[in-house]
């Protein structure tokens, strides 16, 4: 089944168009990525989706459903976000334990106390450090954070914004390994933007790569492996990621 | 050709904190001729403070202090404030790591690297144009006249960016400190910005010092890599043996990172128990 379709999607931020005509396919289960340089529209996609762009036309379903441009709690539990920075994108005064309260608070949700202790578990967080705040956490574990409190509502869809840029290369691999486990366990849909490829290779099956707000190649992941890319501009992007010869 | 041109034996920095003074530093030795040296390390791992500290920009409370620390027979730890205006800028330079909050947003980009020069040299108007404008063609900046006369914020990062390095260059040093010159910059315009310093210090022989935590792109452009972890080198090699690495901090680093043609199916964690007890 599709998980997320995407068709024929602009984003606009008031005059400006940023996207012109995006169209994703991906199946449940899937992990799609997409790809390209800063002001290529790539993170706009994820916030036209996650309902942070509102001023979008075309088609944006999740599981066959339409999303409204408003707020909608219901495609929320469904679909949820993991942001690039975890250094902003946790409240500085909340404790853990209130911001993982708070969507569960919000989706009308039980059993507040199992939940947030089960998550914090599937995470590998302690429970220790359950009532202490950001500031007290390191990067890791305030991604760690950030992404149990999108997944405590048991979304079937994450979207992730460059999960890992603000994180040091060890920290990297340990919340990428989080990711693919979670995934699996849970039988997640990921679209995941990045500008790193590598990455992509670890985590992702597709990729589309974007340039000026346009998809210009879809590929498989094995094409990326193998370097089997068409567009020019992809191939310039493998070229630049290429690790140099030591 | 003369001894080297930094010392740096037994580097400390240390900051106060409540439980006591914390060293971030702890006694870093290095010697740097006209050579390119990158030092690798994850954050809190010291190495911006070691670059900071041999421009003598480590700022209270924190604390520098060095068995030696010289720069061309200089001591730098004896130095007045005076004296290392003297040396900053015109001997000893530093490209920081976001031209966005290093430029100043109210003067043109001619103005801020006229300045550089001016600060230490005394020339003639129209011998400080000509040099603003072949600095700028030396950083590959195709419309040296028009640039000249925009403000930081009518320009991209990667420009920006080369703006920042003729400002360094202008003055002519004999070492030039890249902080992480490219981590703000995107992907497509990295390769382009370490081309051109690259090719500036070969071209004028000067040293570089080049701090990132990208390992692969510091095997790519130096000649010498340390690699630091708490404070401390862990690995000090040429930049052609990193894959023979010994430590396990620096085996762990590189195996840490995903490949293009990934097939592992999880990704090795660095164990940290195994040395830092040390």
């Amino acid at each position: 089944m599709t998980a997320i379709h995407i068709d024929n999607l602009d984003v606009s931020y008031g005059e400006t168009q940023i996207t012109h005509g995006v169209s994703i396919d991906v199946e449940e289960g899937g992990s799609f990525a997409l790809v390209g340089e800063s002001g290529s529209g790539k993170s706009t996609v994820l916030k036209a989706i996650a309902g942070l762009a509102p001023e979008w036309r075309g088609t944006i379903e999740i599981f066959g459903r339409p999303r409204s441009h408003g707020i909608d709690p219901d495609f929320a539990r469904t679909c949820q976000m993991v942001f690039q920075d975890p250094y902003g994108s946790l409240h500085p005064r909340k404790t853990v334990d209130a911001t993982l309260m708070e969507p569960l608070n919000i989706q009308g949700l039980s059993d507040h106390n199992e939940r947030i202790a089960a998550i914090l578990k599937d995470v590998g967080l302690d429970n220790r450090f359950r009532f202490r705040y950001p500031h007290q956490l390191s990067g890791g574990q305030r991604q760690r954070v950030a992404i149990a409190r999108a997944l405590i509502v048991e979304p079937k869809v994450l979207l992730l914004d460059e999960p890992t840029s603000a994180l040091d290369v060890s920290v990297q691999a340990e919340i990428l390994n989080l990711l693919k486990r979670l995934r699996r366990e849970r039988g997640l849909t990921y679209l995941m933007v990045t500008h790193n490829l590598p990455i992509v290779s670890f985590l992702c099956d597709r990729l589309a790569v974007m340039r000026g707000g346009r998809i210009v190649e879809t590929a498989g992941a094995e094409n990326l492996k193998q370097g089997h890319l068409q567009n020019e501009y992809s191939r310039e992007l493998l070229a630049l990621s290429a690790p140099p010869a030591v | 050709m003369s001894g080297p041109l930094l010392v740096v034996e037994n580097l400390k920095v240390t900051f106060p904190s409540p439980s006591g003074p914390v060293d971030v530093v702890k006694g870093l030795s290095f010697q740097l001729g006209r050579e390119r040296l990158g030092i690798v390390g994850e954050s809190g791992s010291g190495k911006s403070m070691t670059g900071r500290s041999i421009l003598g920009l480590v700022r209270a409370p924190g604390k520098v202090s060095a068995t030696r620390l010289e720069f061309d027979g200089i001591d730098l730890l004896r130095q007045g404030e005076k004296g290392m205006r003297a040396i900053r800028g015109a001997r000893i330079s530093m490209v920081m790591q976001d031209p966005k909050f290093s430029l100043n947003p109210v003067m043109t980009v001619g103005e801020q690297i006229a300045e550089a020069l001016v600060a230490h040299k005394r020339l003639p108007r129209r011998e400080i144009a000509a040099r603003v404008r072949a600095m700028l063609e030396a950083v590959r900046i195709n419309d040296p006249d028009r640039v000249a006369g925009l403000y930081p914020h009518e320009i991209s990062g990667g420009m920006g960016q080369r703006v920042m390095i003729a400002m360094m260059l202008i003055p002519e040093p004999d070492i030039l400190i890249a902080d992480e010159p490219t981590s703000a910059l995107d992907v497509s315009v990295q390769a382009q910005v370490l081309d051109i310093i690259d090719d500036l210090v070969r071209n004028k022989g000067m040293g570089l010092i080049l701090i990132s935590h990208d390992l692969n792109l510091v095997a790519h452009y130096c000649d010498r890599v340390l690699v630091m972890n708490a404070g401390r080198v862990v690995e000090d090699c040429a930049a052609s043996e990193l894959k023979n690495a010994k430590h396990p901090y620096t085996r762990g680093l590189l195996a840490a990172q995903p490949r293009l043609d990934e097939t592992r199916d999880e990704l090795p964690v660095i164990d940290r128990t195994t040395w830092s007890a040390a």
